[in-house]
């Protein structure tokens, strides 16, 4: 056991180090859930794909650089340290491509994924329903087959940034007859321009408008389009879904980074006589380091032939709720200012706190609730009872 | 990089549970409590004779040098089964006499402790260790404040502790055995070994108290159904998992950072002990409330685990003491 890291991992750090240095601009882009600023970091995305930096993890083939998880890992620690912007094609790159390398075809792979590493095609993805939502499995749009290929209608919504993207992935109810929810059910990729898809933005709680909802009447998709075998859709999207709640979508380095910037806020601003602040600070630093050396774990583990599996429960629950501690209390360090929106004339020149904790406050709604993680983790690691749900 | 324990370790783990599941640690600790240090110190010896102690001990002492990874396995069993005695103590006082610079010390107590002859206690009032633990049955009490170490000759009354198996004293009437500037040093290092043994046997601790209330709550039924299945039960026991899951990996980090001397450790073996602290008394908290009226009875045997979770938080580190030094420049 140990946590010294090797000769080659101290040598990708350093490059990525300078990299970053060299191209992350002081000054920050706009909100990716603008117009304005979804156009900038596609630009951003461009040029980490230029120099090999935007899908590290991925075999060169498809513009990456084939390294290992703990490299992937180091990679992040360095992006979130130097304050670089957020991911636009988080969706793509988190969601989608996972289930591409198990399931896709090579023609898939070849032709959607360069693309999606370079930001020429932001993916958006297109699971729930209105009145689907933990419930997933009972969604209603419908996939029929056609000549060539498949007809989509009915409605998908809160798809992220859809309303910027340029195509998307989602599953659809091909074989209405099926009698329990799960089969029946078929995974597609769509463009979002398509003919009969009408694409209605929706504001977020901060205004911004960073969902849309999806109306498809009608809509042509290829056979080509299908990930995995038609009706096999559930299979295919749960394959993937550990890596939406676990560690790959949200690696420790991004709790580390706010950690820090935590605890330097704290030092700068407090109270120090306010000792039941300072535990929170605490309490939130102590948090991402257990994060940090949970994943470390994690990817020992994964090199060591094990695989993750209902684990990465636990870590969506952890980090969800670790990112709001850590924004809540930055906020009450700020005390009056903290309520102040990021592009205000007078927000706090640490920056950042206002959006970020707009954004931790869905952590333990999206990606499957808290509450249906914690169903999970009961059921699955600790083996209790099934109840109604 | 490599943050899993090896195939010897895990082996060392699984032996010492094999040998305290089979040992009936209950009647053991009933004894203890009551003042019958008998089969406590007969397990005490079979600890040693798995090496426990030896860990703790350099080799020129004849014991296996100072070993806070393997420390951290062995105590995390210790917990699991509530062994009795000053097992922190004993661990914590070898790393303080290891350090003190003067041999003399050292010499005549460090291969009694490795070989299980010597059972020792240890009290550090400015480390917010004010009594000496099961200082009865304790072949020696130190106590360290300032810049002094003290051998005890008197203990006082006993003063008991919510866990009646944790026989509380305070030290009285002491001779002086080292003074001077190593005495600081060695302290702090010292404290940190407590701090890492005691997070490491809550850990242990909370995870058989998870594993005993899961395994009641997939068997009591009430309302016609198993109460596990019950969402609210379930989520309780869910946030015990988390707990200890996150604070396994501090827990590990931290006997890291005390192995290899890292300026970090202190801040390391603070972040562990609140953490794994906070998530055993949890555990019990849970324990309790999923076991209902039966987890308020003394009969219970869970009562022995539920009842030292709370004192393990607050010893050798209160909770608000290592969050201020987590954050300490
Ligand atoms: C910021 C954000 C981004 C999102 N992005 C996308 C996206 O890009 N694409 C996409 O497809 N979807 C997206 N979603 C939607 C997300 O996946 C759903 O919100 C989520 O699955 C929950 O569904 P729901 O909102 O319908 O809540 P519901 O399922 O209606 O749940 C409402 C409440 O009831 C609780 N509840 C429901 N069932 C149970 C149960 N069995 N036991 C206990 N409690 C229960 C839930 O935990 C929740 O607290 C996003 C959501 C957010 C907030």
């Amino acid at each position: 056991m140990d946590l010294d890291f090797s000769a080659a991992e101290n040598a990708f750090r350093a490059e990525a180090r300078a990299w970053l240095t060299a191209h992350v601009s002081t000054s920050r882009l706009p909100s990716l859930e603008t117009a304005e600023g979804f156009a900038a970091h596609r630009e951003w995305e461009r040029a980490l794909f230029a120099d090999r930096w935007s899908v590290v993890s991925w075999p060169e083939e498809y513009g990456g650089r084939g390294v290992s998880l703990l490299q992937w890992l180091i990679f992040e620690e360095e992006y979130y340290a130097a304050d670089a912007p957020g991911r636009v094609s988080q969706n793509g790159i988190n969601l989608l491509a996972p289930t591409l390398f198990e399931h896709g075809t090579p023609e898939q792979r070849a032709r959607v994924l360069p693309p999606m590493a370079s930001g020429e095609v932001i993916w958006a993805q297109a699971w729930s329903e209105p009145e689907a939502g933990s419930d997933l499995a009972r969604l209603r749009s419908t996939a029929q087959r056609t000549e060539g290929g498949w007809r989509l209608t009915g409605q998908k919504t809160w798809s992220s940034r859809a309303a910027f993207a340029d195509r998307a992935f989602g599953l659809f109810r091909s074989d209405p007859a099926a009698d329990k929810p799960h089969p029946g059910l078929t995974y597609l990729m769509f463009p979002l321009d398509a003919p009969g898809l009408t694409v209605r933005p929706l504001g977020r709680l901060d205004g911004k408008p960073a969902f849309a909802e999806l109306f498809l009447d009608d809509v042509f998709v290829p056979d080509e389009d299908v990930i995995g075998a038609p009706g096999e859709g559930w299979r295919v999207a749960m394959s993937t879904a550990g890596s939406e709640r676990g560690l790959t979508l949200r690696s420790p380095g991004r709790f580390t980074a706010a950690a820090d910037r935590l605890a330097r806020l704290w030092r700068d601003e407090a109270d120090p006589a306010d000792t039941a602040l300072r535990d929170r600070v605490a309490d939130a630093v102590i948090g991402a380091r257990a994060y940090e050396l949970f994943a470390y774990a994690s990817v020992s583990r994964i090199a060591a032939g094990e695989s993750i599996g209902a684990e990465s429960s636990l870590n969506k629950v952890f980090w969800s709720e670790l990112d709001i501690a850590l924004h809540e209390t930055a906020l009450d360090l700020l005390g009056p200012y903290g309520e102040l929106a990021d592009d205000a004339a007078d927000a706090p020149a640490h920056g950042g706190w206002a959006e970020g904790y707009t954004f931790s406050l869905a952590g333990p709604i999206y990606a499957g609730t808290n509450e249906i993680q914690r169903d999970i983790i009961a059921e699955r690691l600790l083996g209790l009872p099934k109840g109604r749900r | 990089m490599r943050f899993l324990l090896d195939t010897e370790q895990r082996a060392f783990a699984k032996t010492l549970d094999g040998m305290l599941g089979s040992s009936d640690t209950p009647s053991t600790i009933r004894s203890w409590a009551a003042g019958d240090p008998g089969p406590g110190r007969t397990l005490w010896s079979r600890l040693a004779e798995a090496g426990v102690f030896g860990l703790a001990v350099p080799e020129r002492h004849e014991g296996l040098g100072l070993l806070p990874v393997e420390l951290g396995v062995a105590f995390t069993e210790l917990g699991r089964h509530a062994v009795p005695g000053p097992l922190v103590e004993t661990v914590a006082a070898a790393a303080l006499l290891d350090r003190l610079g003067d041999r003399a010390p050292a010499e005549t107590w460090l291969p009694r402790i490795a070989a299980g002859a010597a059972l020792v206690s240890l009290c550090a009032p400015d480390a917010g260790s004010p009594y000496a633990l099961d200082a009865d049955t304790a072949d020696a009490v130190f106590v360290v404040e300032d810049d002094t170490v003290w051998l005890a000759a008197g203990r006082g009354p006993l003063q008991r502790s919510s866990d009646p198996a944790r026989r509380l004293f305070r030290p009285t009437g002491a001779t002086v055995l080292v003074e001077g500037p190593t005495v600081r040093a060695a302290t702090s290092y010292a404290t940190d070994v407590a701090a890492l043994t005691t997070a490491a046997q809550a850990l242990g601790l909370g995870r058989a108290l998870l594993d005993h209330t899961v395994a009641y709550a997939a068997q009591r039924t009430q309302f016609g159904v198993a109460i596990g299945s019950f969402q609210a039960v379930k989520h309780r026991l869910a946030d015990v998992l988390l707990a200890l899951e996150f604070a396994q990996p501090l827990v590990h980090s931290a006997a890291l950072a005390l192995a290899s001397d890292a300026p970090s450790a202190r801040r390391e073996c603070a972040a562990a002990k609140v953490t794994a602290g906070e998530a055993a008394y949890a555990a019990s908290r849970t324990a309790l409330q999923v076991h209902g009226a039966l987890g308020y009875t003394e009969e219970l045997e869970l009562s022995l685990w539920i009842r030292k979770a709370r004192a393990l938080r607050d010893a050798w580190g209160t909770p608000a003491a290592c969050r201020s030094l987590v954050l300490a420049p």
